[in-house]
């Protein structure tokens, strides 16, 4: 990148939140997905809208990329850089502007913290549901791109769910805003759900109107041990059918139950074949009457050692334990390769299988972990990176699982984001006129391709001009 | 190979290294990262130039060092990782090597002096100490303060005055008999590690903790003339002068039969049971330097395990309690403190905000990196000055010549104390 643009770059932003070193540039070359990393040509640190809306017009004239970057927790290399671009990391930007307790909302800076919003609005006895597993540092700009769920998906749903107003930097400069307080909006296109899990590919969003709900009254957490996969499948089934919503429903396996218990030593018996995590919420008679019912249904199915969280503490233990399981899993092997299959829930029991088999025919190992509630599974390959060969047979292993996934009418991710990592299989999902469509709007909103390119869906036609006439005409291609 | 790459390969763990998943968990315990926000501050950042390092594919510069010793060591970031990384090792390691690389100036002749011939050397530190001492009682210093002289030769070294610790009258290891009897019963047979610093400078803490121990129903051998622990000269590049003051505390308390060995510095507690780390690659020593960490129990930790009571009799002041990095995140100590002074002061006990966050001693940092270090004590005071506690308890000794510091700047009326000193003073058992 040129000196004058960063001369420039400088003078928008000050000195200070400008950084270009070796040692910056490394530490912003990743997110959390594995394999994936590219260098930026700077790391910046935007402190208002106008700040970011003059890069992105320097962008433009300039003609370099633009990477949106939360925390980098990412599982789809969504704030990996790419050529030729500046990281702009919103995580400075971190005020909560209003608690609005009448209207149930709360309006915040991009860089927040999903955990400190969530501790701030419970102090006043509010709640804010979505919950990913990496809440301890994620942000809800990050959040908000790329859609995220979490564990309490079942009962209370994703991201999407509660964001209602957005202000966003458009990929020409300009300032968007929309929607805000009103609980109902019928003027013109919902843009507001259309910025939702735009990877920072149609803008930067730089403040956001979130709804909350009433924190709940009583909670208890269960936690349930089973001898064979075929109990648990039937425990998941029992439940759907007899409408009891939990609002947390978690499946983790044996491998990742013994590295959560080499991480979080609960005593959690760990030969286990299966676990699962439930916890209800609501009013106290309603909490009691559904964690009986569950007992029941654990009983009938042969579960043991079923155990029940007797104190806050025990509580936030069991519920941390599973949001380290995919960290955790590490603990076998280097590589952790995640993948975020989902299916419509009745076919929960069946993905797994189906990733058993993937596991076995291609000879690499899974731990397997995810949302039963909402049939989001999270196999995970675990693997070593300077191991080529292991690589490979994980890659086919996915291969299988994505084909599988959607034969059961599912889909290849359900909360991480399409990024770097799944945008290959984007087509099998969205079909090859839904593709074009995403296409379309990129083209119309970000003329030049200058926020986050190659990420969803590669933005350069498949084939331009005349066809090659031997080897020497292709060039590489980098998306 | 280069002479280096040479040596990093063998030296900082590829296997190590790969755990790292790079994904972020560990970004919000870290107290530099929350402070600067800067990913190159954060454990995941410091890895990944670690990483580099090793490589040797990029060259790395000034940042690069000076983010390895702007990192505390405080070891958060092991507690918060679920992958088991390693961080400590790496970091250590990998200041070894920087510090063979660096060009020597009188910062680092100092440091070496320090550390390899006082610490290491007990009776050197004792003739130091008692010319310390002099100083300190003298109407030298008296004078330098009152009229602010030193202040305005030279802040530094105002602040390293005031962070020295008051030293001892009398070192703890010449009142200490070699055997003290329990006061009644007679259950555990245990060793007693008297620490370096702890001796010199905080030889009451070191008396409380064998009355403590005397009324745990333990026969204490303290045997004469014992090593540093070598913590400081790990963590600050001195790996060799380390396994050799590893290997003769070894060789020292080989001489003696007992169940525990008993520490109250967080610090050498820690580094202690790790000896089997330091000396894995050493044939001879491996087995029994495993011996000897295995029999490592801080006391905090080993009157929990035991389940010894001490009551006290009425109590009124409210306590807070904060967490030496080496105690909470070096060895997993959490619950059993707290669980001792809640014991005593009944409902007194008041959590403080963040009570796991370094306090900004980190061993030599805060005379090392003063700006830096004042900067994270600030921060836990105020934390605990909204607790509004008379007393702060904590375990280790650096964090008590800190938090002393922090009393004083803020005009504070607390009272900092070991958690050992605190249980002496509850009468009876
Ligand atoms: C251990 C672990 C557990 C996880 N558990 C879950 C889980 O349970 N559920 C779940 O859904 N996800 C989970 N994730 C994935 C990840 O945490 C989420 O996708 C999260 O939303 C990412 O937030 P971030 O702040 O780290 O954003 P980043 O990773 O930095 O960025 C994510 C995307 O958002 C864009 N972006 C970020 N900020 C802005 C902005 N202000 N404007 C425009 N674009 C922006 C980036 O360009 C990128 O495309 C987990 C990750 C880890 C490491
Ligand atoms: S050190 Fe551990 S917690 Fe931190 S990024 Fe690496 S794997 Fe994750
Ligand atoms: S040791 Fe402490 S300061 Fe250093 S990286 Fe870990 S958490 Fe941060």
């Amino acid at each position: 990148m040129d000196k004058k643009i960063k001369s420039k770059l400088k003078e928008i932003v000050g000195q200070n939140n400008f950084f270009d070193s070796n040692e910056d540039k490394l530490t912003y070359s990743y997110d959390a997905t594995p394999i994936f990393n590219e260098l930026p040509e700077a790391v910046i640190f935007p402190e208002n809208t106008l700040q970011i809306s003059n890069i992105i017009k320097l962008a433009n004239t300039e003609k370099f990329n633009i990477v949106p970057r939360g925390a980098g927790t990412g599982l789809s290399g969504g704030s990996i850089p790419v050529e030729n671009s500046i990281a702009l990391v919103m995580t400075k930007w971190n005020n909560i502007l209003e608690i609005d307790h009448s209207n149930l909302t709360v309006t915040v800076e991009p860089g927040v913290i999903t955990q400190n919003l969530q501790n701030e609005v419970e102090k006043l006895n509010l709640f804010y549901p979505p919950d990913p597993g990496s809440a301890s540092v994620c942000t809800i700009g990050g959040n908000i791109s790329n859609n995220a769920g979490g564990l309490r998906g079942l009962k209370y749903g994703v991201t999407k769910n509660y964001v209602m107003g957005v202000e966003m930097v458009l990929p020409n400069g300009e300032i968007l805003k929309t929607g805000g307080k009103n609980v109902k909006d019928a003027a013109g296109y919902n843009l507001k759900d259309f910025i939702v899990g735009s990877e920072g590919t149609l803008g930067v969003i730089t403040k956001a109107t979130l709804k909350l709900i009433h924190k709940p009254k009583s909670f208890s957490t269960i936690i349930a041990f089973f001898e064979s996969m075929k109990d648990c499948s039937k425990t998941i089934s029992d439940i759907f059918n007899c409408n009891l919503t939990p609002a947390m429903m978690e499946y983790i396996d044996n491998t990742t139950l013994k590295c959560i218990e080499d991480y979080a030593k609960l005593g959690l018996p760990k030969a286990a074949e299966a676990v699962l995590l439930f916890e209800f919420d609501g009013r106290e008679e309603e909490v009691k009457e559904d964690t009986n019912n569950l007992e029941m249904i654990l009983n009938n199915n042969n579960a043991y050692s079923v155990k029940k969280a007797k104190t806050l503490l025990e509580s936030s233990k069991l519920k941390a334990a599973r949001r380290s399981a995919f960290s955790a899993l590490a603990r076998v092997k280097p590589t952790t390769i995640l993948e975020d299959a989902t299916v419509p829930r009745a076919e929960f029991p069946m993905l797994i299988e189906l990733v058993n088999k993937a596991g076995k025919d291609n000879k690499v190992l899974f731990g397997i972990f995810g949302h039963a509630g909402d049939g989001n599974l999270h196999p995970t390959c675990l693997t070593d990176e300077r191991n080529k060969n292991e690589i490979e047979r994980a890659h086919k292993a996915f291969d299988f699982i994505f084909n599988e996934t959607i034969k059961l009418g599912g889909t290849i991710t359900g909360e991480h984001g399409t990024g770097l990592s799944k945008k290959e299989f984007l087509e099998n999902v969205a079909g090859i006129p839904g593709v074009e469509m995403m296409k379309k709007i990129k083209s119309v909103i970000d003329e030049n391709n200058i926020l986050n390119p190659g990420k969803i869906f590669t933005t350069s036609p498949r084939c331009e001009g005349n066809l090659p006439f031997n080897n020497k005409q292709i060039k590489p291609f980098n998306g | 190979m280069d002479k280096r790459r040479e040596n990093l390969s063998s030296l900082i763990n590829d296997d190590l290294l790969s755990q790292c998943i790079h994904c972020g968990l560990c970004l919000s315990v870290c107290p530099t990262y929350v402070t600067t926000n800067l990913e190159r501050s954060s454990p995941r950042g410091r890895l990944r130039l670690i990483k580099e390092y090793a490589d040797d594919k990029n060259k790395l510069g000034n940042i690069f060092e000076d983010e390895m010793d702007f990192c505390l060591g405080c070891r958060a970031c092991e507690t918060a990782c679920p992958a088991g990384v390693k961080y400590d090792v790496l970091h250590n390691e990998t200041k070894y090597l920087l510090s063979k690389d660096k060009k020597v100036n009188l910062k680092k002749i100092l440091i070496k002096f320090f550390l390899n011939k006082i610490l290491a050397n007990p009776s050197n530190l004792k003739l130091y100490s008692r010319i310390l001492r002099t100083y300190q009682q003298s109407w030298f210093r008296k004078m330098l303060h009152s009229s602010n002289i030193l202040k305005n030769i030279s802040s530094k070294l105002f602040l390293i005055d005031e962070l020295t610790p008051q030293i001892s009258k009398i070192s703890s290891d010449e009142i200490i008999d070699e055997i003290t009897l329990p006061i009644s019963k007679h259950i555990h047979n245990v060793t007693f590690h008297v620490g370096c610093i702890m001796n010199v400078g905080f030889a009451e803490i070191n008396l409380d903790t064998i009355e403590v121990l005397k009324k745990s129903s333990c026969k204490i051998t303290t045997p004469k003339n014992q090593y540093c622990c070598g913590a400081l000269h790990a963590h600050n590049g001195e790996l060799k002068k380390a396994k050799e003051l590893a290997k003769n505390n070894i060789d020292l308390f080989r001489n003696y039969e007992y169940e525990y060995l008993i520490s109250n510095s967080a610090g050498c507690g820690t580094f202690m049971k790790e000896y089997y780390e330091l000396l894995k690659d050493d044939k001879d020593y491996l087995k029994s330097a495993e011996i000897f960490s295995s029999k490592i129990r801080d006391i905090s930790e080993f009157i929990y395990d035991n389940d010894i009571k001490f009551n006290s009799g009425k109590f009124n002041d409210s306590v807070t309690y904060h967490d030496a990095c080496h105690l909470v995140h070096g060895q997993g100590i959490f619950e059993q403190p707290r669980q001792i002074i809640n014991d005593i002061c009944d409902k007194n006990f008041r959590e403080m905000h963040n009570s796991t966050f370094c306090c900004g001693s980190a061993g030599i940092y805060n005379i090392l990196r003063q700006n830096d270090s004042q900067i994270f004590l600030d921060q836990k005071m105020q934390n605990i000055i909204k607790t509004n506690a008379d007393v702060v308890i904590t375990g280790n000794p650096g964090c008590i010549m800190q938090l002393r510091y922090g009393v004083k700047k803020n005009n504070l009326n607390l009272k900092v104390k070991h958690t050992v000193s605190f249980i002496n003073e509850q009468k009876g058992i």
